[in-house]
């Protein structure tokens, strides 16, 4: 007998005492928790969104469509990086304003050459205002996840009309077969006497620019 | 390197290795500021979303579905994650599992693999069964990579080295890393920004030449084919999509049925556990993807005693734990004695109830486990798939007392009454309200209250450091059940404990 039977078999008759069940599993689970904690407005929950970002360390910015371009170039230089990282599908018009060296991702470039670029700007799929958290889905814009994870600086671009007030929101927007990178401030430990201290292996600093 | 438990000639019975560490002041002090710190601060986080119980109650209720068509659940798993491109391998006891893992990295050539904190490859040993075979394990969690190079056991589930204060890690960091990889920085401080500097440096040069990652998972859903790590320092998405190959083991009761599930675990996992609004990172992948992260990816579906958990009526609630670790945080037992006293991967509460079901009561440590707690009932308040963990410590007591029918290895077996428990035997039979949760069970109270001459004055088992100097409270001549219905006429109270 093969262990995937033997585990299967196991289960059943573990579970010989449960009375049998059909009905359909989303009738199955009461659902009495609340989609969202409050009613936002759109600016409040762009706010909030701001607020929960910062509350973990993440630097905010705020622009509109016609000064982001300034904004990042800002970002980088005030920065100093002299190589910034860019996914294939991101908007031209967003570095329209910098000079830094772009690099482009590859799909035969080594952790090794990811390693030397100082900064990487992406947008993003889905923002989650209640629990300041930005995620990335691997789409054109924002690259496979492996770019916004060597380089220690992240830029990352979100627009208002991808912000969602929470988690069962954010969840309905995304699409599961896509590898999802949730990003809730900048990476951090706690290990060490429960000090909080940011960035272990992941970008130290965390840029979000919110657009609208 | 050390991390073994179960194999470990003579390990200590939970009792004697509770009152060792109880007088290890160091320790206790770093767990004291440890546990309450967290404690405060989960408190906090909680209070943040007013649904709270409603969310505690949809976790609970959508992992009881889940146990309870487990079949059903893991055979749909495994359809979508082979349709999205991963291979699904199945292990019925911890040799079966390391078995297939080795053999996997073996097939890559490779003799190392980079580590994410995981739990269940702890509990396999999985990290001992590599290097036997010539392969090295790298821990890349902070914390766990400080019991690695320390060669210790880690203490706690969301803080292995919970024990070690930031003295102590620089003094292992100092001596050790240099054996390992690169060493640590001249002149590395004592600071928590210099200690986690020196592993990011010596971390790094593992994460960019690794060919191979080994990592568990927080959820799977069944639906998708999903798998979820949530994480903050970064290095488990390093091990998720660097390598060319992954390997994810993961015991078979992390399942949820749907994508929609998450939307509770992911709103109560980070408040319970780290007591943040969201851990910093979470990744779901769901089979391959081209040209972004592992080109082969490999489920290990990990049985190892869950079955037989499965099989008992009242243990297997344990299954539902999602490893939050907010019940280590509260109990009064394992902030005295520390988490190396469980004798286990999975200490406190949790740990007092899943390592005897999972490995079964046979050895002197996990008969004395179920008497590793002080019944306060402070576990079950705080843990946010409702978990009743004082039930299933009493009615493991029973079980180790009494004997008893229980599954083991897929089978029906009698226990017999523990040897070497005849004190707490008499115990149970005199003062079974010693073991049970107050309010609990009122026949309990009545037999107590009628046999209270018979009380002992301290707790058997562990509970012998904890009330070794403190009273227990005396029991009353009357239950207050008894003298509520005597004196208001039988409208019965309805407890809002259970
Ligand atoms: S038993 Fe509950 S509180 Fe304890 S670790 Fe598991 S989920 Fe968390």
């Amino acid at each position: 007998m093969s262990s995937r039977e033997r585990i299967l078999g196991r289960v059943r008759r573990a579970l010989a005492d449960v009375p049998k069940d059909d009905t359909p599993y989303e009738r199955a689970v009461a659902r009495e928790y609340l989609r969202e904690h409050g009613q936002r407005t759109v600016a409040e929950t762009m706010d909030l969104l701001a607020e929960n970002l910062a509350d973990y360390r993440a630097i905010v910015h705020r622009t509109d469509a016609a000064g982001l371009a300034g904004t990042v170039a800002g970002l980088l230089s005030a920065r100093g990086a002299s190589s910034v990282l860019v996914p294939p599908g991101l908007d031209e018009a967003w570095l329209a304003r910098t000079g830094v060296t772009r690099v482009a991702d590859r799909a035969e470039s080594t952790p090794r050459e990811l390693d030397r670029v100082d900064s990487v700007v992406t947008a993003c799929a889905v923002a989650v205002a209640e629990t300041g958290t930005i995620v990335l889905d691997g789409s054109p814009d924002q690259g496979r996840r492996r770019i916004t994870l060597v380089p220690d600086h992240h830029i990352c671009v979100v627009r208002a009309a991808q912000v969602v007030p929470s988690v069962p929101y954010a969840l309905e927007r995304l699409d599961p077969s896509r590898p999802l990178t949730w990003i809730s401030g900048p990476s951090a430990t706690s290990d060490i006497e429960l000090d909080r201290v940011e960035g272990v292996h992941g970008p130290r600093t965390l840029e979000v620019v919110l657009v609208g | 390197m050390s991390g073994t438990f179960v194999g470990m000639p003579g390990f200590p019975a939970f009792p004697s290795a509770a009152r060792e560490a109880v007088h290890d002041t160091t320790l206790r002090g770093n767990l004291r500021h440890a546990t309450h710190t967290i404690r405060a601060k989960r408190a906090k986080a909680v209070a943040e979303v007013s649904d709270w119980a409603e969310l505690r109650e949809a976790g609970k209720r959508i992992k009881d579905h889940t146990l309870r068509h487990l079949d059903h659940y893991l055979v749909r798993l495994e359809e979508s994650v082979t349709a999205a491109g991963g291979t699904v391998h199945w292990a019925a006891d911890a040799d079966e599992a390391n078995r297939i893992v080795t053999g996997l990295v073996r097939e890559t050539g490779e003799s190392e693999v980079v580590k994410v904190k995981s739990m269940a490859t702890q509990e396999i040993e999985l990290n001992e069964a590599l290097e036997a075979a010539g392969i090295h394990a790298y821990e890349t969690d902070l914390a766990e990579l400080i019991v690695q190079l320390g060669r210790d056991r880690p203490s706690h589930i969301l803080v292995p080295a919970i024990h070690r204060n930031r003295g102590e890690i620089r003094d292992i960091f100092a001596r050790e890393m240099g054996d390992w990889g690169r060493p640590a920085p001249e002149g590395l401080t004592d600071t928590p920004a210099g200690l986690a500097e020196a592993a990011r440096l010596h971390l790094r040069e593992k994460f960019l030449r690794a060919k191979v990652g080994v990592s568990g998972a927080n959820f799977m859903v069944a639906e998708t084919g999903t798998l979820v790590v949530v994480e903050s320092e970064g290095n488990g998405r390093m091990c998720l999509t660097l390598p060319e190959t992954l390997i994810s083991v993961v015991g078979i009761e992390k399942i949820v049925p749907t994508w929609r599930d998450l939307e509770v675990f992911l709103q109560t996992l980070p408040r319970s556990s780290t007591a943040e609004r969201m851990n910093p990172y979470t990744s779901t992948w769901t089979g391959t993807t081209d040209a972004d992260g592992p080109r082969a990816f490999h489920l290990v579906l990990l049985d190892n005693g869950r079955t037989d958990t499965l099989a008992d009526e009242v243990g297997r609630q344990a299954l539902r734990c999602i490893r939050c670790s907010a019940c280590l945080n509260v109990c009064p037992v394992y902030e005295r004695a520390g988490g190396h006293a469980y004798g286990s991967v999975y200490p406190g509460p949790i740990g007092a109830i899943l390592s005897p079901q999972l490995r079964g009561t046979a050895s002197e440590i996990d008969a004395s486990l179920p008497y590793a707690s002080s019944l306060c009932g402070a576990c079950y308040e705080v843990c946010p798939v409702a978990i009743d963990i004082p039930e299933v410590l009493v009615h493991l007591r029973e079980r180790v007392v009494e004997g008893g029918e229980v599954t083991r290895g897929g089978n029906k077996v009698v226990l017999r009454p523990a040897k070497g428990h005849a004190a707490e035997r008499a115990a149970m039979r005199a003062a079974r309200w010693a073991f049970t949760r107050p309010g609990a069970l009122r026949t309990g109270q009545r037999l107590a209250s009628r046999t209270r001459r018979l009380h002992p004055r301290t707790l058997p088992g562990p509970g012998r450091a904890w009330s070794g100097t403190r009273d227990l409270p005396p029991v009353p001549a009357e239950p207050f059940r008894d003298w509520w219905q005597r004196t208001r006429g039988g409208n019965d109270v309805k407890g809002t404990a259970g």
